[in-house]
């Protein structure tokens, strides 16, 4: 039995090994499929019913979420149904075989896509070389925007870093700890175009003029303190600092509570140690505190400067990247939807992520050292 | 000595809690104006600064009389005992007694306004929640443009667009949390070629700018009708969120006991059970930090609002930016609209503020 079963292995081996491969690329896409179908035909429902907003709105989540688990509960049954073997070849292609063809579909695959598209024109069709290109590192609109998100990365960044710093450190030595940190961090719940608004109140210019009162906080301040009041977001500029302290009004708050948690973890008898040594608060400060949360420091720094590299809605909203204050995110915006030029856009969207491509390698490298579990 | 570290004590205490009380006002200042105004009259918002709610001394009409016609008001005129041009009155001419007297309107108005500066308490004038009506509810305007189209506007409807919300974001965050599950439970329990391979792939795109996928997936939407659909923003924001998820629930999923899956396995239950009865439950920390972020993120969101969605199913966020850039200096819609809009987020970071902190550290890298 065993015998024969050897022998016909040459050739059936590879039939079976191809047909099992074929199974789990089928079983990986009938899922995301099925679903997508599924929710297609009550998609068609919701867009013709006259329903009113409350029942569509109710019906679309229930739908859309029953519709996703009954899926994986019928095809998890489908492939239960198999032989044994077939079953467990085929059964974690049920579980992961959704959420891989997702995420290739969303980013995987429309990095290539988007690589190509940068070689293209305005519509995709013809090929024009490294033109697109050309534009996005020469345009002087390009250039500005460059100096703008550097502008973001380094002043934005560094605030938010050295605020967050400052307050985890004084914070930690008060009673009121967690209202001070809970106020900080609060605006980190609120929506950009939300704080947009915000700060768009404080800025707000009503100009001269008899009878006229400055409504905006700042102009108001600076009218008390016996200045001229001054429409902040027209004048370039320095309106991209006024930009970048909402940015660091919404980013210090993640920095304080990251900090926030690593200093928590510092050994007190380290601290006490050097305070017997004689070492002012200061020193002790930079001769442990800092070299003890460098690694936290260094994350914290990173993930805010991709923050500040995508950065779009504060641009948005507020400027809409007039006088002087473009970024990059805003110009690939604009490219693409209001000049309808994706060979353009599409270099754009290629230039940002050739800016994160470090932090890709280095997410790489740092799971490849803690893989072992694989 | 003791009574001098005492004392220094109180001093370096003072300091710090100082400093941080003048960072935590100015943190907080911008968000109360915006309060504050959103409950102003709208007449009062475009005429004074929200700041005038607190007590303070204000100008205040006492009377006003009429100026006699035999003065000619080219030359000095004298009232109350002062002399001045009309210029001067019109800027402003306070008598010795405080008071002040103020030209109104050009000069054939012969009118004179008497003003007197007075302290006025706390909210001396009545706070009103019709901003929050008028930008909730929207009225349709429909209007034929020159070639005979009927143009339909919709009215601010923040209503309507907070429902909408609700509908992106109840599926965003239960759709991705769903499939991220069932994958990382594939990922860090179940054995099958190309495992790594694929674990990689997740890795690699945890923070791929997201801008990399409007242009393709675009096309796509455009060929699969799914522009401006509920359906086609769920599935962007589920793909958008599932590297990360994936990557969250894998981390905490393989950290959990092995014996007691493994023993779970040999009492002969199916892989199926093992994940709903077992690592589900166990789950259930990291599925609700996970849960909160991205809740908050699609909420908040409006770039891929404004590129999936656009103005056919408007959501806060949208529905906010469009009165921003429609009706910039209408501060009483715009104020009561930005409240609305950040009322369930603020809900979520003070109901369940240590959740919400774990749930957005974990996902601040998110592309």
């Amino acid at each position: 039995m065993q015998n024969s079963q050897n022998k016909s292995s040459g050739t059936t081996g590879i039939f079976a090994g191809l047909v099992v491969t074929i199974g789990r690329i089928l079983i990986s896409f009938f899922v995301p499929v099925i679903t997508f179908l599924v929710l297609w035909q009550v998609f068609i429902f919701l867009r013709d019913s006259s329903a009113p907003q409350i029942v569509i709105v109710v019906v679309a989540i229930i739908w859309g979420v029953a519709g996703v688990a009954l899926l994986y509960v019928v095809s998890n049954w489908f492939v239960e149904q198999l032989p044994g073997p077939w079953a467990r070849r085929l059964q974690p292609f049920v579980y992961i075989g959704p959420a891989v063809v997702i995420m290739g579909w969303y980013l995987a695959v429309p990095v290539l896509r988007t690589l190509v598209l940068s070689f293209k024109d305005e519509i995709g069709v013809k090929w024009v070389g490294f033109d697109n290109y050309i534009f996005a590192f020469t345009d002087r609109i390009m250039l500005e925007t460059f100096r703008n998100n550097l502008l973001w990365m380094i002043v934005g960044t560094f605030f938010s870093v050295g605020l967050g710093l400052l307050v985890a450190v004084l914070a930690d030595r008060s009673r009121f700890e967690a209202v001070y940190k809970s106020i900080i961090f609060m605006p980190m719940a609120i929506s950009f175009v939300g704080a947009g608004v915000i700060w768009k109140f404080v800025y707000t210019y009503k100009g001269e003029g008899v009878g006229i009162e400055e409504i905006g906080l700042l102009n108001a301040m600076v009218l008390a303190l016996g200045g001229q009041s001054q429409p902040w977001l027209s004048l370039p500029p320095w309106n991209n600092l006024f930009l970048i302290v909402i940015m660091i009004w919404l980013q210090t708050g993640f920095a304080l509570v990251v900090i926030s948690s690593a200093i928590k973890g510092i050994p007190l008898e380290l601290l006490e140690a050097a305070r017997i040594d004689g070492a002012t608060e200061v020193q002790a400060f930079f001769s442990i505190t800092i070299p003890y949360i460098k690694g936290t420091l260094i994350t914290v720094t990173t993930t805010i400067v991709i923050f500040s590299l995508k950065l779009f809605d504060i641009v948005r909203v507020m400027t809409g990247g007039n006088n002087g204050t473009n970024v990059i995110a805003n110009e690939f915006y604009l490219q693409r939807f209001t000049y309808g030029n994706t060979g353009r856009a599409s270099a754009i969207a290629i230039v940002l992520l050739i800016a994160v491509i470090p932090v890709i390698v280095n997410n790489l490298r740092e799971f490849n050292k803690e893989r072992r579990a694989f | 000595m003791a009574a001098s570290y005492k004392n220094q004590k109180l001093r370096s205490s003072l300091v710090i809690n100082g400093t941080l009380i003048l960072i935590c006002l100015l943190w907080i200042l911008p968000t109360l104006g915006v309060f504050v105004t959103s409950l102003r009259n709208s007449q009062d918002i475009f005429t004074s600064g929200w700041w005038t709610v607190l007590p303070h001394k204000e100008n205040l009409q006492t009377g006003e009389f009429k100026v006699d016609p035999a003065v000619n008001v080219d030359e000095p005129m004298q009232f109350e005992g002062v002399t001045a041009t009309f210029e001067e009155l019109r800027q402003g001419v306070t008598l010795p007694d405080g008071r002040m007297l103020t030209w109104y309107g050009n000069k054939r108005t012969r009118t004179i306004i008497v003003t007197e500066e007075q302290w006025v308490g706390f909210f001396s004038k009545p706070l009103t929640l019709d901003n929050y009506v008028d930008v909730l509810t929207g009225k349709e305007i429909r209007f034929t443009d020159a070639a005979g189209n009927e143009i339909i506007r919709k009215g601010n409807n923040l209503g309507s667009a907070f429902l909408n919300s609700i509908a992106v974001a109840v599926p965003s965050t239960i759709i991705p949390i769903l499939i991220a599950a069932f994958a990382a439970f594939g990922f860090s329990w179940l054995n099958f070629p190309g495992r790594g391979l694929m674990f990689t792939m997740v890795v690699a795109i945890l923070v791929v700018p997201l801008q990399i996928s409007l242009v393709p997936i675009l096309q796509d939407y455009t060929k699969l009708n799914l522009n401006g659909t509920f359906l086609g923003i769920w599935l962007a924001h589920t793909g958008f969120g599932l590297p990360l998820a994936t990557y969250l629930l894998f981390n905490y999923m393989s950290t959990l006991p092995r014996d007691l899956l493994e023993a779970a396995f040999m009492d002969g239950a199916s892989n199926f059970t093992i994940f709903t009865k077992l690592i589900l439950p166990l789950s259930i920390p990291a599925l609700a930090s996970f849960a909160i972020f991205q809740f908050l993120w699609v909420w908040n969101d409006y770039l891929i609002a404004l590129v999936f969605l656009g103005d056919k199913n408007r959501v806060v966020t949208y529905a906010l930016a469009s009165i921003v850039g429609e009706k910039g200096q209408d501060w009483h819609l715009l104020t009561s609209g930005a409240f609305v809009s950040m009322l369930l987020p603020l809900a979520v970071f003070f109901a369940l503020q240590r959740f919400f902190v774990r749930g957005l550290l974990a996902g601040s890298v998110k592309g």
